[in-house]
């Protein structure tokens, strides 16, 4: 019976890629021809190298947030818990630097503390979730209120600085590179890479997209639907650990503003690139393209003055809705 | 004999109240949370305002909270209203709408009110208004930019969050420069956030060749714009100006930093002097109704020491 279904349903895919998978790519595409026609800067690898690097720290963020739209939950507390950890790292590495002195291993106690921060955190929301069964928008919406006093609290309503020399001795991590490519590019790169293999190829992939469509089914298919679930919240929580790690040698800061709708950005991009809110389809590489999309429009709107700046957002939210149409239309259609 | 000592209790409590409801007075302090540096350094100084009062005067008695948006607010005043009896509020407004007829209820109640920066939309309800000089901020800003740049020069601006505060500033700002040759040649919302001014620099470096200064218009966003700079490499900027004195920016221009010759100020501690005029006029028979507006001084290098603050968290 499922032999002779499945060669028809697979057929139109082989021909022409549907407008789901065209939908983003599309989008890009014309993005990257206004841009070029209204800048001549625009291409300049200065210009590209800024717009890869700062898309970096959503972008890292976004690639954990597929896995978890996929298996049908939600994170809003990502933004919030990014500031947090950037907070903690600031606290905990000036108060190691009369012991440790500024060298390579203070560098590595900060990065671990993000890593491990993060963990913890998105355990924190995975147990929460999964074992008291409480919904993940309420967990979540939750935690992002307590990262967000919690990191206004360590920095007493300031700002939390990174001693002036260790930040100068931790500046190369975002702004230096390997052949003219920074870190943050090349840590996007390698996240988005393994992201995909482990989405499309990995078995732990395959189980999210499962979980996400039905997870009664996919009980009843011996899947440990609480385990998968919650692995998902604990790996977007090191991937905010790693952004918060390429977040913090930028400006050495962290204050109640960082990270601030870092949350909706990354969901923004999730949707923008494929992505099935309700769980059940994700794409990785869909995900990085949404991230372009959306750090290009403020690029473009920063580099012309067509429009006036008070109406950026109404037209990041146009492209945001735009994109998501063009897709429905594309599976209406095929 | 226990009846008797009740009775006896009783009666001294009464006979106390009334004698302790004349002697001491209630100022209740109601001002936003500290969501961004400024807002800290606010929250700071009306702290301490309090606890200096509050040691100083005997008989006046402080109640102070912070709210995180305007309903709250709303909440906060009312309760102070009804349980505490406040006899004077000290007001900074998270937004003048939704504020407007809250603190009205209280003026009418009898109550002292000073507002603080923010005016309520209707005139007239508050005994003083404290505030800092947005137009003026605008305009130190500008007559100094166009005293640094005596030939003229290409400058890009970056403002804070759309407002009427922002407006007021940039307005003074351009009132200023008109006419001396300084081109502004792009202005762009940073919105007083240190990404979002990292991110809008580095688009303008990336836009225009040839930059010679930057009116950041405040410090977090300096921190941000400097950072940008620093990042492209590019030698064509002679300085930034930021505002409203964060401690780490006037520490620089202390310290004679080329990049940062100056900060113009907007002080978060207009808190504290809006608490103690508010605080005097309760205890003595000095008038203090009115306006007082605090005039934004140009800090340089010569004059930074006096505001410096290493305590603050601002």
């Amino acid at each position: 019976m499922t032999a002779t279904q499945t060669p028809p349903a697979r057929a139109p895919r082989r021909g022409l890629p549907s407008m789901t998978v065209l939908g983003p790519i599309l989008a890009l595409l014309v993005l990257l021809a206004i841009g070029m026609f209204l800048n001549e800067n625009f291409l300049s690898h200065a210009n590209i190298t800024n717009v890869l690097a700062r898309s970096a720290f959503i972008g890292i963020i976004a690639v954990g947030m597929t896995f978890v739209i996929t298996a049908g939950g939600l994170d809003l507390s990502v933004g919030s818990m990014a500031a947090f950890i950037a907070g903690l790292m600031i606290l905990v590495m000036n108060a190691a630097l009369p012991a440790l002195g500024i060298g390579v291993p203070i560098i590595l106690l900060g990065m671990a503390t993000a890593v491990a921060a993060g963990l913890a955190a998105g355990f924190l929301n995975g147990i929460l979730i999964t074992s008291l069964g409480i919904e993940a928008f309420i967990v979540t919406l939750g935690s992002m209120g307590i990262y967000r006093s919690l990191v206004t609290w360590l920095a007493d309503g300031g700002t939390l600085s990174l001693d002036f020399g260790l930040r100068t001795f931790y500046r190369p991590v975002y702004y230096d590179g390997i052949l003219g490519i920074g870190w943050p590019i090349i840590v996007f790169a390698v996240v988005v890479i393994l992201g995909e293999i482990a989405m499309r190829s990995a078995v732990f992939g395959r189980h999210c997209a499962a979980i996400g469509s039905n997870d009664q089914v996919a009980r009843y298919s011996s899947i440990n639907v609480n385990r998968v679930r919650l692995m998902t919240y604990v790996f977007l929580g090191l991937l905010v650990g790693v952004a918060t790690i390429m977040y913090v040698p930028r400006l050495g800061s962290a204050s109640a503003s960082t990270g601030l709708l870092w949350e909706l950005e990354a969901i923004a991009a999730v949707i923008i690139g494929g992505t099935v809110l309700k769980g059940g389809f994700g794409r990785v590489w869909g995900t990085v393209i949404g991230v372009l999309i959306l750090s290009l429009i403020g690029n473009i709107l920063n580099l012309t003055d067509l429009v006036s700046p008070y109406l950026n957002g109404a037209i990041q939210g146009a492209i945001i809705i735009l994109a998501v149409i063009l897709q429905r239309e594309g599976r209406a259609g095929g | 004999m226990k009846h008797l000592m009740t009775g006896l209790a009783l009666g001294a409590l009464l006979a106390a109240t009334p004698a302790l409801a004349q002697d001491t007075k209630v100022i209740g302090v109601s001002i936003p949370a500290a969501t961004h540096g400024w807002a800290g350094g606010m929250n700071y100084f009306a702290q301490e305002a309090v606890e200096r009062l509050e040691a100083t005067y005997e008989n006046l008695d402080f109640v102070l909270a912070t709210a995180s948006d305007p309903a709250k607010q709303v909440s906060d005043i009312e309760d102070m209203l009804a349980t505490r009896n406040i006899d004077a509020l000290v007001v900074l407004p998270f937004e003048s709408e939704p504020l407007t007829g809250p603190v009205q209820g209280v003026a009418e109640s009898g109550a002292w009110v000073t507002v603080v920066d923010r005016g309520l939309s209707q005139e007239g309800i508050e005994d003083l208004y404290v505030a800092g000089d947005n137009p003026g901020f605008g305009r130190v800003s500008g007559e100094y930019m166009a005293s640094k740049l005596p030939d003229g020069g290409k400058i890009v601006v970056l403002r804070g969050i759309p407002t009427t505060i922002d407006n007021e500033r940039v307005e003074g700002f351009q009132a200023a420069t008109e006419g001396t040759g300084i081109e502004i040649l792009a202005m762009e919302h940073g919105n007083w956030n240190r990404d979002d001014s990292f991110t809008v620099m580095q688009d303008f470096l990336s836009k225009y060749p040839e930059i010679d200064a930057v009116w950041a218009s405040d410090d977090d966003m300096a921190i941000g714009v400097l950072a940008a700079i620093e990042a492209s490499g590019r030698e064509d900027i002679q300085f930034v100006l930021g505002g409203a004195g964060m401690k780490e920016m006037v520490k620089r221009t202390m310290d004679g930093d080329a990049m940062i010759p100056a900060n113009v100020t907007y002080p978060p501690s207009m808190i504290a002097t809006a608490i103690e005029i508010t605080a005097v006029g309760l205890v003595s028979n000095a008038p203090v109704s009115g306006e007082f507006i605090i005039g934004s001084v140009l800090v340089t290098p010569e004059n930074a020491g006096q505001y410096y603050f290493p305590d603050s968290p601002f």
